[in-house]
């Protein structure tokens, strides 16, 4: 099999923009969906049933309802009944931001459910607000046990952000699908993808790895 | 000081706490006793409300804590807890721990709640381990710092829940020991405890708890010598 070196180069130039577009949209996302995430784990842990309840069905809708279906209804429907047209790296970050703070909610919940509970009986005793509380002595520990899955979601975010490709957002994979559709070709595109793909989910694994070492020694 | 009227707690439908009066003035000391179940623990928990009640009244200083005007954050600033597994913040170093509330809750300068700290853990003997995380620390130390951290507030009532009974049975006396001169010093204490002893020596009255109710309480001489109950006499010859 002869392998074109050649259309790759051709394409770097558009490859490198798309991966930057990509590191972009994810990080972008990232920071929305966390802290939309925290303020959904919050709501949904709310003990008044009616009020938690709009949380539980926003969590519920984006975790069990596909990315793809999600892209597609805010791009060619969100998007256009707010604003009348649509764009398709908006339409991306508003998707990924609200799926991935789904997500995050529930990886908030958890990493605050598993505080013993005697922390915040310990504050509480000590005459501290539950928002008092959850600031100094629960959340400065739940984030330390958050930081593992939230790696997770990002690196899972990062590949996600590849779908953007079919709704003509220009990051990595769109101009893999371009090359691959103008020279008829499989592996290079898709190869040189793969590859800066793993690039990227490795680097961020390393970064959380390092922070998740550092929080450990303080 | 503390007056409790008709206290009761349910749990669904499992009832803990059934009827309870008890008044404690001020400096004085109270033990509670009891088998486990007894509903001992949670009555202390009712007292600065870290269980809801579910009837009755309980008055701290003449403030009825069950009042929906009252602000419970402030009652809690005039009790302090401590607690069998300690709840020591393990983020924060022992000093931290000791500081954190006079900083939020009372507001005070760095400087003044820092000296304040210091000088609570020269009281329970431990300045050296200021800087040390509350991991590193055995059990008893754990306690002290946990009392510090109580006093901190600088509450006119402590409430002590098995405070010894998560300790290797060497640390025991280093607590008791803070305990004891806390008493001597005229803090009001309601104490939850398995250490007969320490009732016997510290206690003021002593109050003997079995199935939600109070079955008899009386001075610690009394009630260890010749209890009235049939149900105190066979607790305190399993225990004595």
């Amino acid at each position: 099999m002869d392998f074109r070196w050649d259309i790759i180069m051709e394409y770097a130039p558009y490859l490198w923009k798309g991966t930057l577009l990509t590191i972009g949209l994810s990080l972008i996302s990232i920071l929305i969906g966390t802290v939309l995430g925290l303020g959904i784990g919050l709501g949904k842990m709310m003990r008044n049933k009616l009020l938690s309840f709009p949380f539980k069905c926003y969590i519920a809708f984006f975790r069990g309802t596909p990315l793809f279906v999600q892209i597609l209804l805010i791009h060619l429907g969100v998007v256009p009944f707010f604003t009348g047209e649509t764009n398709g790296v908006i339409a991306t970050i508003i998707a990924l931001s609200l799926n991935a703070g789904a997500y995050i909610a529930e990886i908030f919940r958890a990493g605050i459910q598993s505080i013993d509970k005697g922390q915040m009986e310990g504050a509480r005793s000590l005459g501290m607000t539950h928002v008092q509380a959850m600031r100094y002595v629960v959340l400065p520990q739940a984030s330390k046990r958050m930081i593992p899955p939230l790696g997770n979601e990002f690196v899972v975010l990062i590949k996600d952000s590849s779908l953007a490709a079919v709704i003509a957002a220009p990051e990595l994979m769109y101009w893999g699908r371009a090359m691959a559709s103008q020279y008829y070709r499989i592996w290079e595109p898709y190869l040189a993808a793969a590859i800066i793909y793993l690039i990227l989910t490795l680097s961020m694994s390393f970064l959380l790895n390092r922070l998740e070492r550092r929080l450990e020694t303080e | 000081m503390i007056k409790v009227e008709n206290l009761k707690k349910t749990f669904g439908k499992n009832e803990v706490l059934k009827d309870i009066n008890v008044t404690v003035s001020p400096s004085e000391v109270v033990v509670v006793i009891g088998p486990s179940g007894s509903g001992k623990s949670t009555f202390l928990r009712c007292i600065n409300q870290l269980e809801t009640i579910t009837g009755g009244k309980v008055f701290i200083e003449g403030t009825n804590t069950t009042d929906k005007s009252v602000n419970i954050n402030d009652i809690r600033t005039e009790v302090g807890m401590v607690f069998q597994h300690f709840n020591l913040f393990p983020h924060k170093s022992v000093l931290q721990n000791v500081m954190l509330a006079p900083l939020k809750v009372r507001k005070i300068s760095k400087e003044e709640a820092r000296s304040r700290g210091l000088e609570l853990l020269k009281k329970v003997g431990l300045s050296d381990k200021a800087e040390a995380y509350p991991n590193s620390l055995s059990g008893g130390q754990k306690q002290r710092v946990a009392i510090a951290r109580a006093l901190a507030m600088e509450p006119k009532i402590m409430l002590f829940d098995e405070p010894t009974s998560a300790l290797d049975p060497e640390m025991v006396g280093e607590v008791l020991e803070v305990m004891k001169q806390l008493a001597a010093e005229g803090m009001t204490m309601v104490v939850v405890t398995h250490e007969m002893g320490f009732a016997k020596e510290v206690g003021d009255r002593v109050i003997f708890m079995d199935e939600g109710v109070i079955v008899e309480e009386n001075s610690p001489v009394e009630l260890f010598e010749n209890p009235q109950n049939e149900r105190t006499k066979s607790f305190l010859s399993k225990v004595l």
